[in-house]
Order: C-alpha cells, then sequence, then structure tokens
C-alpha cells in the first residue's frame, strides 16, 4: 500500500521532469538563435531537475528509507536552483558583451550593431524606453 | 520488476536522449556559446544521470558524485565565461584585484 503512493506521487513528477527535459533539449536543437535556445535550456533544465529530483525524493525517503540520501538530493537541488540561473545570466551577458546581437521573431536583428550590444551589456541600465524601469528609480544610477 | 526500478529506468531513458540531443547541439555550434550552454546542460543532465541511476543500482551513495559534479559543473561555466569577460585575466592588468 505504501509502495503504491509512492508510486502514485511519483510517477507524476517523474513523467513531467522527463517531459521538461526532452522538450528542452529539443528547444536546444531546433529553436533559431543563442538567445532563445537559452531560455529554452535554462528554464527546462531548473524545472527538469527540481522534478526528477522530487520523484527521487519520494523514493529516498520511502523506499529506501536513507534520510542521508534525501538530504544530498535536496543539496542538489539547491545548488541547481542557484546555480543554473546564474550560469545562464553570466551566459547571456557574456555574449551581449562579446557582440552576440539577438534576433526577433521576423528574423531582424534587435539591435543595430554589436557595439550596441556590448555597450548594454557593460551599462547597468536598461535601454531608453525599454518600459522595464522602476517607478522610483533615480534614472542617472550606473552612468558609467 | 518493481514499479520503483522501471521509473528509475524511464528516468535514465530520457535523460540519454536529452544528452545525445544537445550533444548534438554542442557539435553543431554554430557559435561558441551555443557550445558553452550545450556543455552546461549536459553537466546538468549529467548530475541527474548519476542520482537516477545509482538509485536504479540501489546504491543512493552515488548522490556525493553527483553532488560535486554539480558544483564542478557550474565552477567551470563560469571559470571559461570569466576568461571572455577579462581575456588578460591573471596577467596582473588588475592591481586593485590582489587582495
Amino acid at each position: 500500500m505504501g509502495d503504491f503512493l509512492v508510486g502514485l506521487l511519483a510517477w507524476p513528477l517523474a513523467a513531467l521532469g522527463c517531459l521538461f527535459v526532452v522538450s528542452g533539449a529539443i528547444g536546444l536543437v531546433r529553436l533559431p538563435d543563442l538567445y532563445t535556445r537559452l531560455h529554452a535550456a535554462s528554464v527546462t533544465d531548473t524545472g527538469g531537475t527540481l522534478l526528477i529530483a522530487a520523484a527521487l525524493l519520494l523514493h529516498a525517503v520511502f523506499t529506501f528509507a536513507d534520510p542521508m540520501a534525501a538530504i544530498k538530493l535536496v543539496l542538489i537541488v539547491g545548488f541547481t536552483l542557484f546555480t543554473a540561473p546564474t550560469a545562464s545570466h553570466a551566459l547571456a551577458k557574456t555574449a551581449m558583451l562579446v557582440g552576440q546581437v539577438p534576433v526577433g521573431a521576423d528574423g531582424k536583428p534587435l539591435l543595430d550593431s554589436p557595439e550596441e550590444a556590448s555597450r548594454l551589456a557593460r551599462s547597468r541600465r536598461a535601454p531608453e524606453g525599454a518600459g522595464d524601469e522602476m517607478p522610483g528609480e533615480p534614472s542617472a544610477r550606473g552612468t558609467n | 520488476m518493481s514499479s520503483a526500478t522501471v521509473l528509475f529506468a524511464t528516468i535514465v531513458i530520457a535523460l540519454l536522449v536529452t544528452m545525445v540531443l544537445t550533444l548534438t547541439r554542442a557539435l553543431a555550434g554554430p557559435t561558441l556559446f551555443d557550445r558553452l550552454l550545450a556543455v552546461n546542460s549536459f553537466g546538468t543532465k549529467t548530475v541527474l544521470l548519476i542520482a537516477a541511476a545509482g538509485f536504479l543500482a540501489g546504491r543512493p551513495e552515488f548522490l556525493d558524485i553527483a553532488l560535486v559534479y554539480a558544483l564542478i559543473n557550474f565552477i567551470g561555466t563560469v571559470a571559461v565565461l570569466k576568461y571572455f569577460e577579462l581575456p588578460d585575466a591573471g596577467s596582473g592588468a588588475y592591481p586593485e584585484d590582489d587582495y
């Protein structure tokens, strides 16, 4: 009975996690440019890791009755939740810095030149008219 | 074969398929950042694969290796990226960093 319940919880988690992971890899292969691939890979990496590790955690606790394994799994998920977005951010920022221009859905570049991309990566402010500035934020911040 | 074994085997197979797809991106490029992204993603999948394979073999002790791999994977990626941002890192050009 206990095994049945664990299976009932673990199977949907594992299935969803596998779906995330495989769809992320398909996105990584099929999407047109670096930034879209980055999106596919990083979002599904975090989600897939979380779901698959949750399925494994259920088995570690109930099937193997191994508390140390459960703690290690939680640690792995914790590290991944911190490091995967950080690595994605660093990758995107460095790509901009080196001058990779993002491409829009219609195939046109979203910036005028690689120098523009590099300049944006160096400044800490969003470009004019991007609309994501905080309301009360002084606009003179970080004009280096 | 118990339900748990089938579950672990399913996860392992899904991860192996994913890793093959990720490797094709790493080999195809076209830019260096695509390869880095693919390698980073491959590393994350490796962590999960080690964990799932450990459970499949009935030895959750493999999680130690997965834990270390998760840390090394991140540090490796950031170290390579740092080199692109500061190509002359380590040359002594940044004396203010030498605490």
